[in-house]
């Protein structure tokens, strides 16, 4: 296994141990500071699965690498993350990734929906992309120093990925009449989706300065995708959403098959390495 | 001390295609297919007054720590064998720890955040410092994030001779945004190239080709 990522700016427990009165609001913003780390390594973690499920299937050579690629960036993105938040939970990033439940996760929706049509990956990694960017912009001045150190690795990252996208949407889209009926076909999917991903949530206020509420990211967000979507000769949805509720461990029905699939091995042989 | 991986460049693939199956040895010999005497690249040699080196070594002149500076700034990417450590501009710090007993750490930093070679340098880095009987650990520090602008102008070079386009100048944040200029033909040096993808085999690197020389080629790409 590779070394655990660590920052500079390592939490040091024994200031925690030191001050007894604070130690009880230590304790309580660990575990939000851990939710809120597995929301977004989670996301990510998620997302880099479904990418993986692209490689070999891809319509050319050339993109089975690219979201291979993709994945293999938001893996690095969630290690980091998970690694993180298992410090402060007491696990480490395998055992949050292996050995939890669906109901466990707390990832969005729209991120393990079931791999689809070339086109839904598009959607998705330009939905997803757009709202990681917002994010991992607001991020990289986090009061939480490793957290923004994460942030700004990312964020360079996600910028190349949602370029990626944008350019496969507006060739799609304003493609041949296939192309556009399939673009379009797939953001009516995961348009209902996208909600989730900015519904504000009590988390964020308890973690003032450090997280970013999700709202905020909305307009910004939302900006880049009509963007692209215009260009790409395609039309907003006028969908309803659905309910969500994946930051409180209500996931998708989609996500227990997917976990089945990445966590048999570690779960069918704890402890092994590879 | 270990010998570090070599490599050399391959006749490209149009060559080798082209070539009659009876083609003589010393036809062969003259494009470099079968000539050990073709020298192999190897990466640039890292010394104790590498920038690198001396700015991980942040004004320390204790010797071991030096010792091990050197050793993990030729610590060769395993994808890129030309590129050291120093000139990759991923070592960042080498110091002793705080606890009297620990291993010397050197610190490094990933260049992309899932790069899976990331693994392979840290062991490398590890064997190298205990071929000098130096026990170290490694730890990966992500603050400040690794731009390209962190790699040596040496990097650059050896990008090049290795048939690899380097990365240019990264684009103003603040400024208009940026085009995308082409990229120069490592091998023929043309501008006259275009872009297949922008992944390649990994995540540093887009893939080319040249409408010059018809050669394909990889892309450093800027981060
Ligand atoms: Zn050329």
């Amino acid at each position: 296994m590779t070394p655990q990522l660590v920052s500079a700016t390592a939490p040091n427990g024994a200031d925690h141990a030191a001050v007894p009165s604070s130690r009880q609001a230590d304790m309580a913003d660990m575990a939000d500071m851990a939710e809120y780390l597995l929301w977004l390594g989670d996301d990510a973690l998620v997302s880099a699965q479904r990418l993986g499920e692209w490689i070999t299937n891809a319509p050319e050579l050339e993109e089975d690498v690219a979201l291979g690629n993709i994945g293999l960036d938001q893996l690095g993105q969630a290690r980091a993350l998970l690694s993180y938040a298992g410090e402060l939970l007491g696990r480490n990033e395998d055992e949050l990734a292996y050995f939890r439940d669906d109901v466990d996760f707390r990832c969005t929706h729209l991120v393990s929906l079931p791999r689809g049509d070339f086109a839904d990956a598009v959607v998705r990694l330009l939905l997803v992309g757009a709202y990681s960017e917002q994010l991992y912009a607001a991020l990289t001045t986090s009061a939480d120093e490793r957290l923004a150190g994460i942030a700004a690795k990312a964020i360079k990252e996600v910028r190349y990925h949602v370029e990626h996208a944008a350019g496969w949407a507006v060739r799609l889209g304003d493609g041949t009449d296939e192309s556009h009926r399939r673009m379009q076909d797939a953001l009516n999917r995961a348009w209902p989706y996208l909600d989730e991903l900015f519904d504000p949530h009590p988390l964020t206020d308890h973690l003032d300065g450090i997280a970013v509420d999700p709202a905020t990211l909305k307009e910004p967000a939302l900006q880049r995708i009509t963007a692209v979507l215009d260009e790409a000769t395609l039309t907003v949805p006028a969908t309803q959403r659905v309910a969500g509720g994946g930051r409180d461990g209500r996931p998708s029905e989609h996500l227990g098959p997917m976990l089945a699939v990445m966590q048999v091995l570690a779960r069918a042989h704890p402890g092994a390495s590879w | 001390m270990s010998r570090r991986p070599t490599t050399r460049r391959l006749p490209s693939a149009s060559v080798v295609g082209a070539l009659p199956a009876d083609t003589d040895r010393d036809t062969l010999a003259a494009i470099g297919i079968g000539n050990p005497l073709v020298p192999m690249q190897e990466a640039p040699r890292v010394t104790a007054t590498h920038p690198r080196v001396l700015a991980a070594l942040g004004g320390s002149a204790d010797p071991e720590l030096r010792r091990v500076a050197v050793a993990a700034g030729n610590v060769v990417d395993p994808e890129i064998p030309v590129l050291t450590l120093a000139d990759l501009g991923v070592l960042r710090r080498v110091y002793r720890p705080v606890e009297p007993d620990g291993k010397i750490v050197v610190a490094l930093t990933p260049t992309y955040s899932g790069c899976p070679a990331t693994a392979t340098m840290a062991a490398d880095v590890v064997r190298a410092a205990a071929d000098l009987r130096s026990a170290v650990a490694v730890e990966f520090v992500l603050v400040p994030a690794w731009t390209t602008d962190d790699m040596s102008e040496q990097a650059g070079a050896a990008l090049r001779e290795f048939g690899i386009a380097p990365p240019g100048a990264r684009p103003d944040p603040a400024g208009p945004i940026p085009l995308s200029l082409s990229v120069r033909c490592p091998h023929c040096d043309s501008r006259d190239t275009r872009r297949t993808s922008r992944f390649g085999s990994t995540s540093c690197k887009a893939m080319w080709a040249c409408q010059q020389c018809s050669e394909p080629f990889e892309e450093f790409k800027v981060l």
